[in-house]
């Protein structure tokens, strides 16, 4: 069997595996990546639900919340323990969770998302920034 | 077997198709999984169709209307843009640009007065049929809300809009809100997003009146223009009220007593 | 068949490296606008529709205008458009483009654009318009690369060709009155709550589009061995004359009920437009160079003499463009915002950045007609179909 263009093949297909294996040797002996540690609210030791299920389904909730509150008109929301809350990222989630930077983008950042939500609404700690 | 470059082409686009539609479909079959129920809450006002009465006799000046204006802008931080891409919720003006009745011989008192406008909640609004993504709706109560999280910025809606009652967000709004005046409570909108007044639906949902009625010192009445015992209703069997250009038929909610 | 854009003369390239740096530097401008926002344009809360929307109204004239090529040939067996139907077709191709790109850039958010997709809105006609525009591309593509593909192969057409070809002749007349529906189901915009808009739509592609086209082509006879058949030459600058009369006679009635109904919210539109109102007089040179241009134009294409005459042609045409660019590409949405929902005039003038952004999608436009023009002609060079006499070609004709 002979390999036509053999050369150009070969260097095509180094020239891609360098590229696709480049990112592995970026991060070769860094250290193994470690959750971020985010900043808890001090005087309240449950969220409106789990940790673990706002840990996975915080931004479909949030994105629930906003069709219930501005499309259904229904802003207050009771929880899987029968407690209530109002519907609010600004009022609500905010209240414990004042500082962006402290606790939404830790992990927005590792995850590389940027969520458009301060674009609009407020950070207690940040003002107007986005 | 024949094994062309063609065929084999079409095999990796096939494979390729399959993959992406079993990652959509899987996507898509993952629901949020709700586990509570969302309610309107116990101090919500509620209607069947919000209206609003103006006493233009009460509330007739331009200094009068800033009032209002300033009670609305501030409260739904409403930025402060000069020149003509500005954002206005509610504003005064005369009565030739308010209403489509020309006439050369008005009386002196109605001629002079200023008229407060603001976003009319039509019962057949052409903002909602124009708009492509239902990001500005009706709800139920007769309010037509917008989302401001769905909106593309098309600017449809302004182009249906016969009242002049929308405003486009041409630039970032912070950079022409005041951070030391701002409302915490609310968002501020994002560059490239139409907005209007929305009858303070997030006001009404804690059982308060809206910020330019609460500020009106009772020249503007809201209710329920379907209660044939509510306030508005009272008020426009008492006077002659008007609403700006009626023959279009989109039904104005917002009455002025002239 | 995309190969044979790729080989080409030094000046070839030249022009495709040309339209390529055109393209970069004024996207400097578009990425400007989405830092900052449509705050670089010169729209207003009044007219919040400008330049852009009324390039892609144009535009979408000169997509539909390829049926006038089209419709001849596959209704009615016109044979002497054999040739040049592939070149409606690609023209139209680069039309929607355009047209999409000037939407694009005029949205606020682009970024969310299929929302319109994911929340699917029938009673809005954005929503038509996008499926519209979308199959009536899809259908161009199909249609016109296919047929290429079978002429240079020597193949004759498949027969879903046919079928697609006459509902793209459908679809075309579709996608203006979509288009015109945009506008004039507005209430309270007067210039354009009118029925005759999409007639008026139609009758101003029809004319303004083939003009185009046949200048285009007309170009591309004189860079390639492309020679148009002389009688289909003639019978489209005729269709395009008849097409002329119709807008001519549309804007008329238009203008008679305005004016001898005297309604203001009629009237004023056309007075801000033609003599200016409340000491606005900023379109008023521009309607009157319309005008006449108008008028000039048809005064060039309804003799025969003229109209047949080859040096005049183009210099007729060119009136005739600008003549329904003034009015279709400019006036139209000026005059739908004016005067505004409060009786008063918020003049427009775009900007320069704006103008910058549109010669960005221009210049794409001009890379795409120049690309399958150019695929186009060398098909029909190889075949031997429409050279000039004197060219030697690849392959004589069977």
């Amino acid at each position: 069997m002979k390999l036509y263009n053999g050369g150009k093949i070969i260097t095509g297909l180094v020239i891609f595996l360098c590229v696709f294996l480049a990112p592995f040797a970026y991060n070769a002996g860094k250290a193994a990546y470690s959750q971020p540690k985010v900043q808890l609210p001090k005087d309240e030791k449950e969220c409106i639900e789990s940790k673990e299920y706002m840990r996975t389904n915080h931004m479909k909730l949030l994105n629930q919340w906003r069709d219930w509150a501005l499309r259904d008109g229904k802003r207050v929301y009771v929880n899987s323990k029968g407690k209530s809350f109002e519907i609010s990222l600004q009022n609500t989630c905010m209240k414990c969770h004042p500082n962006k930077a402290e606790f939404c983008d830790k992990c927005h950042n590792d995850a590389a998302v940027s969520p458009y939500c301060w674009d609009c609404h407020y950070q207690p700690d940040g003002g107007l920034k986005k | 077997m024949n094994q062309t470059r063609r065929n084999f082409l079409k095999f990796l686009g096939l494979a390729a198709a399959g993959v992406c539609t079993a990652t959509a479909g899987r996507a898509l079959a993952v629901s949020v999984g709700a586990k509570a129920e969302p309610e309107a809450g116990p101090q919500a006002l509620s209607a069947k169709r919000w209206g609003m009465v103006i006493d233009t006799k009460k509330v007739g000046t331009k200094e009068a209307i800033d009032v209002l204006a300033k009670a609305c802008h501030s409260v739904h931080n409403v930025p402060d843009i000069p020149g003509n891409q500005n954002i206005k919720w509610i504003w005064a003006a005369g009565f030739e640009q308010a209403f489509d009745q020309p006439n050369d011989f008005l009386d002196e008192d109605v001629k002079k007065r200023q008229f407060p406008l603001l976003c009319n909640h039509c019962s057949n609004p052409p903002c909602v049929r124009a708009c492509p993504t239902q990001a500005t709706f009706k709800r139920p109560d007769g309010i037509v809300a917008m989302d401001y999280h769905r909106c593309i910025g098309c600017r449809f809606c302004m182009a249906a809009c016969p009242f002049g009652a929308r405003s486009f967000n041409f630039m970032d709004p912070r950079k022409h809100i005041d951070p030391a005046a701002v409302n915490k409570e609310f968002p501020t909108r994002m560059r490239g997003v139409v907005e209007k007044c929305t009858f303070c639906v997030e006001r009404l949902a804690k059982g308060k009146q809206p910020a330019c009625v609460e500020a009106s010192n009772g020249a503007v009445a809201f209710g329920d223009l379907a209660d044939a015992n509510s306030e508005v209703r009272k008020l426009l069997r008492e006077h002659y009220t008007i609403r700006r250009k009626p023959s279009l038929g989109t039904e104005p909610s917002v009455y002025y007593i002239i | 068949m995309l190969e044979k854009a790729l080989k080409g003369s030094p000046k070839y390239y030249l022009w495709i490296g040309f339209l390529l740096v055109v393209m970069a530097g004024a996207s400097s401008a578009y990425l400007g606008q989405l830092m900052n926002g449509l705050t670089i344009t010169g729209m207003s809360r009044d007219v919040s529709w400008g330049f852009y929307i009324s390039q892609f109204t144009y535009l979408v004239g000169l997509a539909a205008s390829g049926v006038m090529i089209v419709l001849p040939y596959y209704f009615h067996h016109y044979k002497q458009f054999k040739d040049l139907v592939i070149f409606g077709e690609f023209m139209a191709i680069a039309a929607i483009a355009m047209c999409l790109g000037f939407i694009v850039v005029d949205l606020g958010q682009p970024q969310r654009m299929l929302n319109v997709m994911l929340f699917p809105t029938p009673h809005s006609m954005l929503f038509w318009d996008m499926i519209v525009l979308c199959g009536y591309l899809a259908l161009n593509i199909l249609v016109g690369w296919t047929c290429l593909e079978c002429d240079r192969q020597h193949l004759p057409h498949p027969k879903w060709t046919k079928v697609l070809a006459y509902i793209s002749v459908i679809w075309a007349f579709s996608i203006h009155t979509v288009t015109a529906f945009l506008m004039q189901g507005l209430p309270s915009r007067h210039y354009w709550l009118t029925a005759i808009l999409a007639g008026r739509f139609l009758a101003s592609a029809f004319c303004s589009g083939p003009s185009i086209l046949l200048l285009v082509i007309l170009l591309t006879e004189k860079v390639t061995t492309f020679k148009a058949n002389v009688d289909g030459v003639r019978t489209l600058a005729k269709i395009i004359t008849y097409a002329m009369c119709v807008n001519v006679f549309f804007f008329l009635c238009e203008v008679f009920t305005s004016f001898y109904s005297s309604i203001p919210e009629h009237k004023n539109p056309l007075v801000y437009l033609f003599s200016g109102l409340d000491g606005h007089a900023e379109l008023v040179p521009f309607m009157w160079v319309a005008a006449v241009f108008g008028l000039g134009c048809l005064a060039l294409l309804i003799p025969p003499k003229l109209r047949d005459n080859r040096h005049l042609l183009p210099w007729s045409l060119a009136v005739l463009i600008i003549a329904t660019w003034i009015d279709k590409g400019l006036a139209l949405l000026i005059g739908g915002f004016n005067p505004t929902p409060f009786d008063t005039i918020t003049p427009y003038w775009p900007t320069a950045k704006e103008l910058t952004v549109a010669l960005m999608i221009y210049s794409l436009g001009a890379l795409v007609v120049t690309v399958l023009f150019k695929v186009a002609t060398e098909v029909k060079h190889e075949v031997g179909a429409s050279q000039k006499p004197d060219s030697d070609t690849a392959v004589p004709e069977a």
